[in-house]
């Protein structure tokens, strides 16, 4: 938590994305804001659909337009609004103070090009770096990201890669201009469970090296838990629960967050005794036409009469540890209380 | 090489949005029937593609032309008048002249049954001989499949038109020959389209459960594979009328079709291809007609394709 | 490779052979008696029964087929009965002709064609795309000997700019053989251009769609740079193998573009062998035209596997 103490660096304010499509715009991300500060590792937590993803494309133009757009909001990075930046101006930022880390190693990558000419691309368009220069730091990244032989495979294309040494090359290419923020987009969800332990280890390994903060959007809390200061609950476009880390594991305020935990099976060493496995009864909502309150409530055995009809705002939850934000208008540990005492 | 759009596959907030991107072009999803109301769905997509309905007018406009001829015509087509050799466009003979002195517009008219008539029939020629050989290839599998599967290489290895013009020269030259010639050509396209339909209906869940509820096979594949298949053989056929109208007007062309006095707009072409500089009318009506009525069904071949599944589109 | 190669070979063999056999069962579509037939206005006994010597006409016909075939397999492709030449001996002489045609016409239909595709692919939905939608439906439905025949009318009719008809050997002056052929290539590839730019078109928003474009885009690669180190080079393959096929339709629209031009090819050939009754030269002009399109196929496959670096590499 130390790091949240530090110099902002992004400041999303009430951001919103729609899709139009024949049956109407799909109201992917409804109004979603919050803040990162230098070195901070957050997690995003959701499920399909919720707008985890999108939003952070949605922040870098890398939605397709049409169909999708951006209705509202800002985006401030270092000071600037990226939603109001020209493409030129945008591309500066992509892949330079903010790289990417995609889902699927396997479609992320160029199958028609070597691993050297799709790590030297940036390192041309954001340092200038060509030729011998470009592809020594490039031999350099392979060395980081911990690939064996480093200079030998430069020249290999994706395919000649395993699944979990690709994925070692996207953070490659993610960190190659030494950015500020990285953001991981469900990096680890198309790997097999001992590679995902292995990119997890490297991703908090080089974080402690080059210090940059990370946005690592996920639909698996587990991850979250090793690697996160701050984790954020979206669920249909909007942000439900945001806090600490532990705080959010250890006291839960939103329905869903609690739902979401209760899937885990094993939350961490901590617990005692044995639960049994929950799923979340009901399915997403139609993103064409949300209902008007919280879009979890349908869903909810907590909900109460207002959460049908209103949205409830993301304020400090009571009780709980500073900066651990909820939108709920049930108390959601007095609700749990009498199940505690079963 | 992924297909998934960005959005679907980083998160999928409903199918609609995976329905937005452009999946490249391959046989069109089957099952389009199978929901019920969709064919009202259906119509009403395509009713909102202008090109489409702009293309079905023509097409419509085009045979009603064709079936009244002899009162749309203001002149018997193969009737000649000397006073009007490679006559110039007038008010009598809006069209002007051909060599002869026949009304190039009454010829025009009448001309429209040869085209319109050549692409119908040798398209209906080519959908009942390829469907029921595709469906047997696709749903006997075996060596069945594999015979009728050689052929078909074998004869689409023969490029169309040569098949065509090879057909109707051997057959002797007339519209019915020209007409049997594009339909045996075109027959080839079916059997491989039918085919891959089949064997993708047929691997669907509905059928699987049909066949182990007993049901003959004769019965599936009328019940529940025909019906999923109708969609995209309707679009091949409507696409393949406007080759078979081009195919015709080039058999025609090249004297292998309509024989003369009896109009066609591949033939007047011919003809008028000697007098080029005298009489230009004669090559720029006829050509003019194919090329509309081979653009109108294209333009509603694409749009029943667009509209009959959305998953195509691009 | 190797063993992808064998297996392609061992599909080809047996197509070109089905595909033989039905180019020789043509014969028997002939009215009548098939020695008086082959032997056209000749009357007389002893030709009569020469050719029925000749081409083992009173043997069943799978004897016939074999000695045809055999025939073929040694380059003989039986006798031109009009022309008093072996077919092979024209075939060859004709062949260049429409290949230098067929060569340009493939030129013009891949820069016109593609640019357009990967152009309307970048500009989804926007004018461009539709522009270049228009001129690819304009291409498909314009017959390509009416465009010739109007091709002709502006630039030797009235402009008198370009040759209307007539070959010129390279050998013997590159530029009049380029005057002759250029009006014909760009009515041969005017179709061909559209089929390219729709599979390009395609082929690149399959690709524009895909994870690893997304990623180039997220490193901070310009728009062109994407569209034409990223995508391109991926889309690439589909239409590598399309160029090949639509390489058989060529030698299909050679027939009318170089009979509108009058162009000495392979075309021209079939369409005089129809009318003299040659049926021999007919059946040789097809057979080498499926061969040859079988061998594209074949090149095609080869083509795509070598640009395809896991196939290259494996």
């Amino acid at each position: 938590m130390t790091a949240a103490m530090t110099k902002l660096l992004l400041d999303v304010r009430d951001l919103a994305v729609a899709f139009d499509t024949d049956g109407g715009a799909v109201h992917a991300v409804n109004g979603v804001s919050y803040t990162l500060h230098e070195g901070e590792t957050m997690g995003i937590v959701g499920e399909s659909g919720s707008g985890k993803s999108v939003h952070v494309l949605a922040m870098l133009g890398l939605i397709p337009r049409p169909p999708g757009r951006v209705t509202g909001g800002q985006v401030l990075f270092a000071g600037r609004d990226l939603l109001t930046l020209k493409e030129r101006e945008l591309r500066k930022v992509r892949g330079g103070a903010i790289g990417f880390v995609f889902q699927d190693p396997m479609s992320s990558l160029n199958p028609g090009m070597t691993v050297a000419a799709q790590l030297i691309e940036p390192l041309r368009i954001h340092l200038g770096l060509d030729g011998r220069a470009a592809r020594a730091r490039a031999t350099e990244l392979l060395d980081l990201v911990r690939i064996p032989n480093a200079a030998s495979r430069l020249d290999q294309y994706p395919h000649e890669f395993s699944g979990g040494q690709r994925q070692r090359v996207m953070i490659a290419i993610g960190l190659s201009c030494r950015p500020k923020l990285l953001i991981a987009d469900e990096a680890t969800t198309a790997l097999d469970v001992t590679v995902q332990a292995e990119i997890v280890a490297l991703v908090q390994e080089l974080k402690r090296e080059l210090g940059m903060a990370i946005i690592w959007i996920t639909h698996d809390l587990g991850v979250v838990a090793g690697i996160s200061d701050t984790v954020q609950v979206m669920y249909a476009g909007r942000i439900l629960e945001r806090g600490p880390v532990d705080d959010i594991f250890a006291d839960p305020r939103n329905a869903y967050t609690l739902g979401l935990l209760r899937s885990l099976p094993d939350l961490s060493g901590s617990r005692t005794g044995r639960r049994r496995l929950h799923q979340i009864e009901g399915a997403p909502p139609d993103m064409r036409h949300l209902p008007p309150g919280d879009p979890f409530a349908p869903r909810n055995a907590f909900a109460t009469p207002r959460c049908r009809t209103e949205m409830p705002p993301l304020v400090q939850a009571t009780g709980a540890a500073p900066g651990h934000l909820v939108a709920a208008w049930y108390d959601l540990p007095r609700l749990l209380a009498p199940e505690a005492g079963r | 090489m992924s297909s998934g759009s960005e959005i679907a596959r980083a998160e999928t907030a409903g199918a609609e949005i995976g329905i937005l991107e452009a999946v490249p072009s391959g046989p069109p999803a089957p099952a389009i029937l199978q929901e019920p109301g969709t064919l009202a769905a259906f119509w009403r997509r395509l009713r909102a593609r202008r090109s489409a309905v702009a293309g079905l007018v023509i097409v419509g406009l085009l045979v009603l032309m064709a079936a009244l001829a002899p009162w749309v015509a203001p002149y018997d087509p193969t009737a000649t008048d000397w006073g009007n050799v490679r006559g110039a466009p007038s008010l009598a003979h809006p069209f002007g002249g051909d060599e002869v002195g026949r009304d190039v517009l009454s010829r025009i008219i009448f001309g429209a049954r040869a085209s319109l008539g050549a692409g119908l029939v040798s398209v209906a020629l080519a959908v009942s001989l390829g469907l029921p050989l595709g469906m047997l290839a696709g749903y006997a599998g075996g060596w069945i499949d594999g015979a009728i599967s050689r052929l078909t290489d074998a004869l689409l290895a023969i490029p169309f038109l040569i098949l065509a013009i090879a057909l109707a020269a051997f057959l002797g030259p007339s519209l019915v020959n020209a007409m049997i010639a594009i339909g045996l050509s075109a027959t080839s396209i079916f059997i491989r389209l039918t085919r891959a339909q089949v064997r993708a209906v047929a691997a669907e869940e509905f059928v699987e459960a049909a066949r182990a509820m007993g049901n003959p096979p004769w019965r599936i594949a009328r019940v529940h594979i025909l019906p999923n298949i109708v969609p995209a053989i309707l679009v091949q056929a409507t696409l393949t009328i406007a080759a078979a109208i081009i195919a015709e007007a080039s058999l025609s062309f090249l004297g292998l079709g309509q024989q003369p006095p009896e109009p066609s707009w591949g033939a007047m072409l011919n003809t008028a291809k000697n007098f080029m500089d005298e009489a230009p009318w004669m090559a720029i009506w006829p050509g003019l007609s194919i090329f509309l009525a081979v653009l109108a069904f294209n333009l509603f071949g694409d749009g029943l394709r667009d509209a009959l599944d959305p998953r195509q589109r691009t | 490779m190797l063993q992808f190669l064998v297996r392609r070979l061992a599909l080809a063999v047996p197509t070109l052979i089905l595909a033989s056999m039905i180019i020789f069962a043509l014969q028997q579509l002939l009215p009548g008696d098939v020695a008086t037939a082959l032997t056209g206005e000749e009357r007389d006994p002893q030709v009569i029964a020469f050719i029925r010597e000749k081409y083992h006409l009173d043997e069943p016909l799978p004897v016939r087929y074999a000695y045809w075939a055999g025939g073929v397999l040694r380059g003989d492709l039986g006798e031109s009965i009009r022309l008093q030449k072996p077919v092979s001996e024209l075939i060859v002489e004709k062949l260049p002709v429409t290949l230098e045609l067929a060569c340009l016409a493939m030129l013009v239909a891949l820069a016109i064609g593609v640019p357009m595709g990967v152009l309307s692919a970048v500009k989804r939905g926007q004018a461009a795309d539709t522009i270049a939608n228009g001129i690819a439906l304009w291409g498909l439905s314009v017959p390509n000997f009416w465009l010739g025949i109007l091709l002709i009318l502006l630039f030797s009719v009235e402009l008198g700019w370009l040759p209307a008809s007539g070959y010129v050997s390279p050998f013997e002056s590159l530029s009049e053989n380029l005057a002759a052929m250029v009006m014909p290539a760009f009515v041969l590839g005017n179709a061909i251009a559209a089929v390219m730019m729709r599979h390009t078109r395609a082929a690149m928003l399959g690709v524009l769609g895909s994870d690893y474009v997304r990623t180039a885009r997220a490193k901070g690669v310009s728009p062109l740079r994407v569209t034409l180190r990223h995508a391109l080079p991926n889309a690439a393959i589909p239409i590598i193998t399309l160029g090949a096929l639509e390489f058989g339709q060529l030698l299909s629209g050679a027939v009318l573009t170089e009979q509108v031009f009058s162009v000495p090819g392979f075309g021209k050939l079939m369409v005089d062998a129809v009318f003299n009754r040659d049926f021999a030269t007919v059946q040789g002009v097809v057979i080498c035209t499926a061969a040859t399109y079988i061998a594209l196929n074949l090149a095609a496959d080869l083509l795509s596997a070598a640009v395809n670096p896991k196939l290259r590499r494996a």
